[in-house]
């Protein structure tokens, strides 16, 4: 803060402070002094018929307003407030929030660290833990994944065995620490509308759905100039760059042919965001455990 | 009557055209803007309701119209109404301006029926309380000027040597109501229908809860204090409380309102020295709003007995209870470590209501119900016992409202916060959202309560209107009917 904000800010403030004190002080008694005449208690305004009475400011009224003045004081001496003036507690939000962080992080590093040496396979079946990693779920990635991890339009199934980036302990805990980003390119100039009609019945026939046989053969030639290279020659996909299987009738973007059309037209970009700074190494390997634990079959949950 | 009432013949005609259409609108407005809000409040219970006419239906696109339609719509017509009422009156003057008046009650209804277009189409600039876009914000500001040249202009020609301490209410009102649209309204236009703030990041969000904290502090309190300061002491026929506490207390509120907006930004991006000076400046608000409501209840003293016989007066001392407790809700949730708790829970919105409803709505209705008799030349309302029924359910409905979410509130503040033994939390967002419901619930039922009044008062207008004219009241007075 530069030396004149400093100033005027101080000095807005204070004289502000200063003009209520006066209006305040120098209105505290009667307007009008009534030695002429006692009995008279108004100002002897009238307006529309309405008179006003020339009462003092009620005396607790008065005593409330000069403590809120003390209050004023003693608060902008302790804390920062008055321009670039620290207050006397050198408090400040973000100690007070590393403060707070860092005596959560004693109390409960702790109950999270003990099962930091333990693999995920053996973490996924310990009730216990995957209490912790439920609740880490609910409030960290069920707004995405839905409650019970099975997703919605646009954000995977954690339950369906069915992985874009690998399914393995290590590969889950990848993905949440540094996320992931889907990079499917749009279509659209390269092949034309006629051409993503051809392919989408291709892309359909490779999961045994209903689709056009005729059109599918012209669209597994653009399948295989353009699509092989991620999507495979079998179309089961690659989980080294995040394309999906499109053999398992599994649609992230709906498996309607206009859903279809649209993913080859435009392109899908799904962002899952990195959780590394937010959460942290311990309570990302329960999650890891916990997602890990989604897929598991049931009696092993 | 006071012996102290002015002489007939004593004052000019005074236009009461426009006050009589702004009264009129005051009351359409309200069960418009209420009934918009009792939809949404449906729609919190019950989600589907949102897909009435998706998307314009959607609670994101109504909630804005719900705001716009009740604090500028309803409170904005009975702001203008009575405030050229009470200027007349007071200065014993005509209203000044010629064109100018019928210019701004159509202008300002030109507005709201553009508000009320726009919204519904997803057009806004996403500013709280300043959501219209930059062409109808042109409007206003067009309208305002106007309506400040017909106010201050009648000031000027006043017949009393003093002005009333409704018009320093009032007229801080509209002063500070131009800067503020003025200085936060300001956008670059994009298109016609599209425009980008003026300020970035910290900046544009501490000019625009400067600009929104004082909507509440100008817009909604020192326009309707102003109210006050003419209707309770008229309504009561008695002696404002004391003229020294007016003088005090004006110059504190609108001094100090204006550096409490810092308070809607707590532990966020603002600088911490801006965030301290909101809640310091919020705490010594306290007294200065309290002095607004003992000089308003206090005037009743030698004149309780009439709350009994005057349900118009009840209106009016009840919201003035509200007032107070609203008034001091306020600074307590200022405080960081209230905020903390309170902050984006159900308790900000039922804290708004206690003063929207409690204050502002039952102010305005006690002094609409003072003048629809005297702007249509009759001695009372058609009913009387309708106002007392319109009282209660008014009352009821606020309080069901407020209580149900105080509990909404501070139950959502505390699941937030609460850790398990192992430091995550213990409840997930949407737990809280289910948890929520009853209140919900509750604080649907109680705006019914408070729209149903709203329709038994138009009713009651309407009938009042509607009634043969040959009964002409003394038009300087109305006998509270026993």
């Amino acid at each position: 803060m530069s030396i004149f904000w400093n100033f005027w800010i101080i000095g807005l403030t204070l004289t502000n402070l200063a003009l209520l004190l006066w209006v305040l002080l120098a209105n505290r008694k009667v307007a009008v002094s009534d030695d002429d005449a006692p009995e008279n208690r108004t100002t002897g305004h009238i307006y529309d018929g309405i008179e006003e009475y020339d009462n003092p400011l009620p005396s607790w009224w008065f005593k409330m307003f000069l403590a809120s003045f003390v209050f004023a004081a003693a608060y902008l001496a302790i804390y920062p407030g008055l321009g670039s003036f620290k207050g006397l507690a050198g408090w400040t939000q973000v100690n007070q929030l590393e403060g707070e962080q860092q005596k959560a992080d004693e109390l409960y590093s702790e109950q999270f660290g003990m099962y930091n040496a333990m693999p995920i396979e053996e973490l996924a079946r310990d009730s216990d833990a995957m209490k912790m990693g439920l609740r880490l779920f609910a409030n960290n990635c069920a707004v995405c994944h839905g409650a019970d991890g099975g997703g919605n339009y646009g954000f995977p199934n954690l339950t369906d065995h069915d992985w874009l980036y690998g399914g393995e302990p290590a590969a889950i805990k990848q993905t949440i620490n540094a996320g992931r980003t889907g990079a499917m390119p749009g279509w659209a100039a390269i092949l034309g509308e006629d051409g993503i009609r051809e392919t989408t019945e291709y892309v359909l026939s490779l999961s045994d759905r209903d689709h056009d046989a005729e059109l599918a053969v012209a669209g597994a030639k653009h399948f295989a100039q353009n699509c092989v290279a991620c999507h495979s020659a079998d179309g089961k996909g690659n989980q080294m760059m995040g394309a999906p299987n499109l053999t398992d009738d599994i649609w992230l973007y709906g498996g309607e042919p206009q859903d279809i059309r649209q993913s080859l037209r435009e392109g899908r970009n799904g962002v899952m965001p990195a959780q590394q700074e937010l959460l942290k190494e311990s309570r990302i390997h329960l999650l890891a455990a916990y997602v890990f634990s989604l897929s598991l079959p049931l009696d092993e949950q | 009557m006071s012996s102290n009432l002015v002489k007939a013949g004593d004052h000019p005609i005074y236009d009461y055209r426009v006050v009589r259409q702004f009264s009129i609108m005051t009351i359409v407005w309200g069960i418009v803007g209420m009934g918009v809000g009792v939809l949404i409040a449906a729609q919190l219970c019950w989600p589907e309701l949102n897909n009435l006419f998706q998307p314009f239906t959607h609670f994101g696109r109504l909630r804005p119209l719900h705001t716009n339609a009740v604090i500028f719509a309803f409170g904005g017509c009975a702001l203008m109404g009575t405030s050229f009422y009470v200027v007349q009156r007071t200065c014993q003057a005509k209203l000044w301006g010629g064109w100018l008046v019928p210019f701004t009650f159509w202008g300002w209804q030109l507005v709201i029926v553009l508000a009320a277009i726009t919204l519904p189409l997803g057009l806004t600039s996403s500013k709280e309380y300043a959501e219209l876009e930059w062409p109808i914000d042109i409007l206003i500001t067009l309208v305002w000027v106007a309506y400040a040249l017909v106010f201050f202009g009648t000031i000027v020609k006043r017949k009393t040597s003093h002005i009333y301490v409704a018009n320093w209410f009032y007229g801080g009102f509209i002063l500070t109501i131009a800067v503020l649209h003025i200085v936060n309204s300001a956008a670059i236009p994009v298109n016609l229908f599209k425009s980008y703030s003026a300020y970035a990041g910290a900046a544009d969000a501490m000019v625009q809860w400067w600009y929104g904290h004082n909507a509440v502090g100008f817009f909604l309190t020192a326009g309707f204090l102003g109210m006050m300061y003419y209707f309770v002491p008229k309504q009561a026929d008695r002696p404002v409380y004391s003229y020294q506490l007016s003088i005090v207390h004006f110059w504190a509120l609108i001094s100090i309102y204006i550096w409490a907006g810092a308070h809607h930004l707590h532990y966020s991006a603002l600088p911490d020295w801006a965030q301290s000076l909101g809640m310091v400046m919020s705490l010594i608000l306290l007294a200065p709003s309290w002095g607004g409501m003992i000089n308003g209840i206090m005037t009743l003293s030698g004149a309780w007995h009439k709350l009994r016989t005057d349900p118009t007066l009840r209106f009016l001392v009840v919201s003035l209870s509200f007032y107070g407790m609203s008034t001091f809700e306020g600074p307590m949730m200022s405080i960081k470590t209230v905020n903390a708790l309170s902050h984006n829970t159900d308790w900000t919105i039922g804290h708004v209501h206690s003063g929207a409803l409690g204050w502002v709505a039952m102010i305005s209705i006690g002094a609409i119900y003072h003048l629809l008799p005297i702007l249509f030349g009759r001695k009372e309302m058609y009913s009387i016992k309708w106002i007392n029924v319109h009282f209660w359910l008014a009352t009821i409905g606020t309080v069901l409202y407020i209580a149900a979410l105080w509990v909404n509130g501070i139950m959502q503040g505390l699941m937030w916060r609460a850790f398990n033994d192992d430091g995550t939390l213990t409840y997930s967002f949407v737990e809280t959202v289910q948890a929520s419901h009853h209140g919900y619930v509750v604080r649907f039922v109680g705006g019914v309560f408070f729209l149903s009044g709203m329709i038994l008062m138009a009713y009651n207008a309407y009938r009042t209107a509607q009634v043969a004219r040959e009964e002409n009241a003394d038009t300087s007075s109305t006998a509270p009917a026993i």
